[in-house]
């Protein structure tokens, strides 16, 4: 249960990492990655994943197939 | 590539003070009549004071002070319409140029290296792509730091204005000298058209909610600056059919909550920016256009005529990019700020801008006195300079021209045309010069200090005259020198 970020698509913007209620956005070589074991999909935080709330460009902050 | 407006050679130490001299008067910044060289009537003493030393805003201060934008807060909180974020924020840039995206550290290395090649440094802003203000930690963290290091460098800061009313009391504290805010609509139903959904208190919004939020916001921000003295100013982007009526009402509710300045810019849109109106076919306003909606807001909120939009990473003067100069690949690891060179240009500049400041109010006055008398016919010059309030620029180099209105009301500095946009490489020379001529629709004259003769030919068919009879003069005094002839009135000003 994790989202993921689709790097080709990513700005590099950096606002998903400090919405992240979890921590679990880091910057690591030259983008953005979700850690998918500290991810919560925001459970118990929010009712919306706020990385993909925030992120300027569509369906880059998905859910990452199980 | 610009030409830079002083090489980088001729400041090595000691410091020259000839080569000093002769940047303040070949000016940098290519805008002569940008704010207004005397405070104009209907502006409050104590702004005036504040204002008249920056760059963005002051005339005199155009010509001989340099500002600079870093892009350290590329997170943002808001979608706007002319915005894709892979390229730069429209609110102050041209879109699809790419900004150097600098974390904290690596803009103050940057701004420091800057400040100690380039004397005219006096303004620090902060822009997109991104929101100050909604990035704040980088914002802040960059100021704090560059504070330390120059103490007497003005800030300043542009934001749409969401996250604003959070951070005042902070930029309050840290001395923040100018705030602007983009606002480009008062009626939420119009802000739908331009904002598909906002970010705020860790919720998307869209559609009428989205906008109303988002004008509350803005209007808490702007009179919380107000109440606290933090001068502000709005920036509106005129979109045709959408707010271009609109801005009228923009132009009242921001004048009255104490906004100083209301500058409008036109939407810059093509399909290839990949922007939604690229997209969809919007149009960005045509000069003339952009002209009689800023002259019927003549009046309301100061109006600023000189902004280019210039890029978020821009070093220099208005109008002079050196961007390029400063890459990060390009600063060493450790610089440390001298600032000798800063203290001397100032001596220099404080002298020279005396002499055009002269210049330029004799031929103002002849003008005033002969539009008034002979019932106020108008004049619209465009003119080509490189800067220093003079005419010094090749007809056929002109990236863009100034735009100049004799007439009753003396002579002012009324906005800029572009050409460069236009006429991109790949067309022919006579492609190119047609691009020119449509730029310069409305235009009576051309002032340049060179223009070959085929050029000349092909813009008096479009009933343009242009000439290179004032090569190098003060810009103003050439205008009222034409001014007086067209409206025959003997006129003699002095012609540096
Ligand atoms: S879904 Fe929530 S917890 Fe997971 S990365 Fe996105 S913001 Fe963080
Ligand atoms: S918000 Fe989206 S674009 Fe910005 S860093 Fe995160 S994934 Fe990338
Ligand atoms: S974008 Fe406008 S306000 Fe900013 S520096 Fe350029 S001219 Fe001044």
């Amino acid at each position: 249960m994790a989202f993921k970020i689709v790097v080709s698509q990513c700005t590099v913007c950096g606002a998903c990492e400090f919405e992240c209620p979890s921590g679990a956005i880091r910057f690591k070589g030259d983008t953005y990655v979700i850690d998918p074991k500290t991810c919560t999909e925001c459970e118990g935080s929010f009712d919306t994943q706020q990385c993909n709330a925030v992120c300027p460009v569509p369906n880059t902050c998905i859910k990452a197939a199980a | 590539m610009n030409q830079p407006l002083i090489t980088l050679d001729s400041l090595i130490e000691p410091i020259d003070f000839d080569a000093l001299a002769k940047t303040a008067q070949s000016g940098g910044c290519s805008t002569s009549s940008c704010g207004s060289s005397a405070k104009p009537d209907d502006m409050d003493a104590g702004v005036w004071d504040r204002i008249k030393d920056h760059p963005c805003y002051s005339e005199e201060a155009h010509h001989y002070f340099a500002r600079m934008h870093v892009a350290v807060a590329p997170a943002c909180n808001i979608q706007c319409n002319y915005c894709i974020r892979n390229y730069d924020c429209a609110n102050e840039s041209r879109p699809g140029v790419v900004s150097e995206k600098l974390t904290p550290d690596q803009a103050v290395r940057k701004i420091i290296a800057v400040a100690n090649e380039v004397p005219q440094l006096s303004v620090l802003g902060i822009a997109g792509p991104g929101d100050s203000c909604y990035d704040w930690k980088k914002t802040r963290a960059t100021f704090d730091a560059i504070v330390k290091e120059i103490p007497d460098i003005k800030l300043c800061l542009s934001t749409n204005g969401l996250a604003l009313p959070d951070h005042v009391d902070e930029l309050m504290e840290m001395n923040v000298d100018h705030v602007t805010i983009t606002i480009n609509m008062v009626d939420p139903e119009i802000g739908a058209k331009i904002y598909p959904w906002i970010f705020y208190q860790n919720k998307r919004w869209t559609g009428l909610e989205a906008s109303k939020l988002l004008h509350e916001r803005q209007m808490l921000g702007l009179e919380m600056l107000s109440t606290r003295g933090i001068l502000t100013k709005i920036n509106s982007v005129m979109i045709p059919g959408i707010n271009d009526e609109h801005l009228l009402e923009v132009n009242k509710w921001v004048k009255a909550r104490g906004a100083f300045l209301h500058n409008i810019m036109p939407l810059i849109s093509a399909a290839e920016h990949g922007t939604h109106f690229g997209l969809t076919g919007q149009r960005g306003p045509k000069p003339m256009e952009l002209k009689a909606l800023q002259d019927r807001l003549e009046g309301g909120a100061k109006l600023m005529r000189h902004c280019r939009q210039c890029r978020a990473d821009a070093v220099g003067l208005l109008g002079e990019d050196r961007g390029q100069e400063f890459t990060l690949q390009q600063i060493p690891e450790d610089v440390s700020y001298d600032p000798s060179k800063r203290e001397a240009y100032r001596d220099v500049v404080a002298k020279e801008r005396g002499d055009q400041l002269a210049a330029k109010s004799d031929a103002v006055d002849t003008v005033k006195s002969i539009g008034t008398s002979t019932g106020g016919g108008s004049l619209l010059v465009a003119v080509a300079t490189k800067g220093g309030g003079r005419i010094n620029e090749h007809f056929g180099h002109a990236k863009e021209f100034q735009v100049y209105e004799a007439g009753r009301k003396g002579i002012q500095f009324v906005g800029h045309r572009k050409v460069e946009n236009y006429c991109m490489g790949g067309f022919g020379e006579d492609a190119s010069l047609e691009g020119i001529i449509e730029m310069l629709d409305g235009i009576d004259l051309v002032l340049c200090s060179k223009i070959g003769d085929c050029p000349e030919a092909m813009l008096k068919a479009a009933g343009i005259r242009a000439t290179d009879a004032y090569a190098f003069d003060y810009i103003e005094a050439a205008i009222g020198r034409e001014y007086a002839e067209a409206f025959g009135v003997e006129f003699e000003a002095a012609v540096a």
